[in-house]
């Protein structure tokens, strides 16, 4: 059975945990003894049932009401399997979200139909739109709260429309919910007999499976090379296909040679494609390392530059100032590399900042300056080699490779 | 590209990635499914070989199947086998299972923070699953301890992209889970897909079978008529009960796992 990846994003209290507590006891996926535990937690804590139970593990988060870190959990439909994860709201915990969110391949952003947007409704959208995420549903949520009122209801689509419009999101369906009733989570509901769209589940089903990364050119971010018995080059193929007789070039020495076999353990395949984990022999002995590039020869090659264009979001608290040296990683290629910025945004207004200065949650137009040439693509050609993070001791930003990628494209 | 292929594909990765990344590098195996798989895929990720210990934490207190489990499959791949102990300071201090919090910690986790030190070991692969319970569900794929095992659950480094936290801190080292992403369904598919061994107490036997495999006065079977993998992926289609529900130590008291975890238990 086929599994998709959905984040549920939104302000805090806006009702996300709750929500996807609701999918897995509508569902049918929460084990007896889960149930019976939420209730005695609940009991211990004097509160009524709580669905933002089922995925708040974590004492301070019980104790709290507040989801710390992002959690994964899975439920299935007639259709397929659902990783959902459940990314904090609270501005304190960000990162956490980023993390989340950067492993979807759908998202919902719950709103609350009482509250409208607020400020992580912003934040949390923009982060979405930068990193790509196009299969998006909007969900208005506590319905119950304004009476099941269809005027409200249309008031809130609007503001949240035109907000999405300017960072270019269009969510592929608005659906009016209570996620603590059950309206239009599994099944629709007289409470909403104004709405005619789906439930959140048809909405979800409709998505699909990205796989358009098999027709990219056939890029391998060099992992490693063994000499156990005889010298195979590893990796996992980031786009494109590979089969062996393949002319490839190797960057960024630009060298070439011919595939030899292309290898899984015990067995030679004929050819591997976007998303494997490989082994890779060539006819003639080439210099090769972990961070080198292949690419097909016959196809378009990639950018080699030591100057990119990027957009990043900053998740640090220590802030970026122009001078500062840091690692610059991109699929497996690591660089140190300083950074000029052009532009500084606050991720929860979208106001341009008037400051040369990069602090935590700011989003940022920069561009990168690297000490050696690197390989990379724009990230709306090759996502895998036009995305990167930058680290200190730990990750402290993410971006992405806007536009053609670069200033001066030395390839 | 199949969903197990998918997986597999995402697994590998992760070893190899955690393999190029550090000095010394080990692997738990509690000779369990998960465990168990992840050893059968460490050994597809460096064709056929598995390049680095094996680590055992023996608590003096397991199933006599799982010792002989254990030595067949030493024997048939091949493995460089670590025991790490501490169950005689255990018996000594005279702390059984009646504590389970101060048992789980004295025979597993303070055995293991031993072998550390002995080995200077700076990563460790554990075969740990998000599904397997809610904290458990908030890991990273590459996660930090401090020398006191300390997980700081609060405060995780970002983790996006397939971009890991391999910089380590001194006094640290780092968790690698590469199979963070299956679930028990996952798992047993697999096993059937690969007809990989599995240990004998996991299949029904009088009407029960183990379901998750720890020490003895601590795991119950559950009921089951599930004598075959395929009879086992049937079973766990339509249960509704939690897998570890026979592991004593998860239910203790609220949040015993996350107290387990903070100590420094896998």
């Amino acid at each position: 059975m086929e599994r998709l990846k959905i984040v549920i994003v939104g302000h805090v209290d806006h009702g996300k945990s709750t929500l996807i507590g609701r999918l897995f006891y509508d569902t049918d996926s929460l084990p007896e003894s889960k149930i019976k535990e939420i209730k005695e937690v609940c009991e211990a804590l004097g509160k009524e049932i709580e669905f933002g139970y089922v995925l708040d593990y974590l004492e301070e988060e019980r104790k709290q009401g507040v989801t710390i870190d992002t959690t994964q959990s899975f439920f299935k439909t007639q259709k397929r399997e659902y990783a959902i994860i459940d990314a904090p709201g609270h501005v304190e915990f960000l990162k956490n979200m980023i993390t989340g969110a950067s492993q979807a391949e759908a998202a919902i952003l719950i709103v609350d139909a009482k509250e409208g947007i607020k400020e992580q409704t912003r934040r949390h959208a923009y982060i979405l739109s930068m990193l790509g995420l196009k299969q998006v549903i909007v969900v208005i949520n506590k319905m119950d709260l304004v009476d099941y009122s269809k005027e409200r209801f249309q008031e809130v689509k609007k503001e949240l429309l035109e907000f999405l419009k300017t960072i270019s999101i269009e969510p592929k369906y608005i659906i009016p919910i209570s996620a603590k009733n059950g309206d239009f989570i599994a099944k629709k509901s007289e409470n909403l007999s104004w709405y005619d769209g789906p439930t959140v589940l048809e909405a979800l089903d409709s998505f699909e499976k990205i796989k358009e990364l098999d027709e990219k050119p056939f890029r391998l971010p060099v992992q490693d090379v063994y000499n156990f018995d005889k010298r195979v080059i590893v990796g996992r193929i980031a786009s494109g296909v590979i089969s062996k007789g393949d002319e490839i070039k190797i960057y960024p020495s630009g060298e070439v040679t011919k595939i030899k076999s292309v290898e899984k353990y015990g067995r030679e395949i004929d050819k591997a494609s976007a998303g494997e984990s490989i082994g890779l022999t060539t006819e003639d002995k080439v210099f090769v390392d972990r961070g080198d590039i292949i690419s097909k020869k016959d196809e378009k090659q990639p950018i080699v530059t030591k100057e990119i264009n990027a957009h990043i979001f900053w998740m640090d608290k220590e802030p970026y100032k122009e001078g500062e040296r840091l690692l610059f990683k991109c699929a497996t290629q690591e660089v140190m590399c300083e950074m000029k910025i052009k532009r500084v945004i606050d991720s929860a207004t979208l106001e341009t900042l008037d400051k040369k200065i990069i602090e935590n949650r700011n989003v940022a137009d920069v561009v990168i300056k690297t000490e050696k040439p690197v390989v990379v693509e724009s990230f709306n050609e090759i996502p895998p080699l036009g995305r990167f993070v930058l680290q200190r001791q730990d990750t402290c930003a993410g971006g992405i490779i806007t536009g053609d990628g670069c200033d001066n494209n030395s390839n | 590209m199949d969903h197990l292929d998918a997986l597999e594909n995402e697994s590998i990765f992760i070893i190899r990635e955690a393999y190029r990344k550090f000095h010394k590098i080990g692997m738990l195996w509690s000779v369990g499914k998960d465990s168990t798989t992840l050893l059968w895929l460490v050994r597809k990720a460096f064709f056929g070989r598995v390049p680095f210990p094996v680590i055992y934490i023996d608590t003096g207190l397991h199933f006599k199947e799982m010792y002989e489990f254990r030595d067949w499959c030493v024997k048939k791949w091949n493995l460089n086998l670590i025991i790490s102990k501490n169950y005689e300071e255990a018996e000594k201090l005279g702390i059984g299972p009646k504590d389970k919090l101060k048992c789980c910690t004295i025979r597993k986790t303070e055995a293991l923070k031993k072998t550390i030190e002995e080995h200077k070991f700076d990563a460790l692969l554990l075969g740990i699953r998000r599904d397997e319970h809610g904290v458990r569900a908030k890991e990273r794929v590459f996660s930090p301890r401090n020398k006191d095992f300390y997980w700081d659950y609060k405060n995780q480094p970002p983790e996006l992209w397939d971009q890991f936290k391999t910089q380590k801190e001194s006094e640290q080292h780092i968790r690698v889970h590469p199979l963070l992403h299956w679930t028990e369904l996952d798992i047993w598919k697999y096993i059937k897909r690969e007809k990989l061994p599995v240990n004998p107490l996991y299949f029904a036997k009088n009407g029960k079978r183990y379901r998750s495999l720890g020490c003895m006065p601590c795991t119950k079977p559950i009921d089951s008529n599930a004598k075959t993998v395929d009879e086992i992926i049937e079973e766990i289609k339509t249960s509704k009960i939690a897998e570890r529900s026979g592991r004593a130590q998860d239910k203790e008291e609220a949040h015993a796992m996350q107290k387990l975890r903070a100590l420094g238990y896998m």
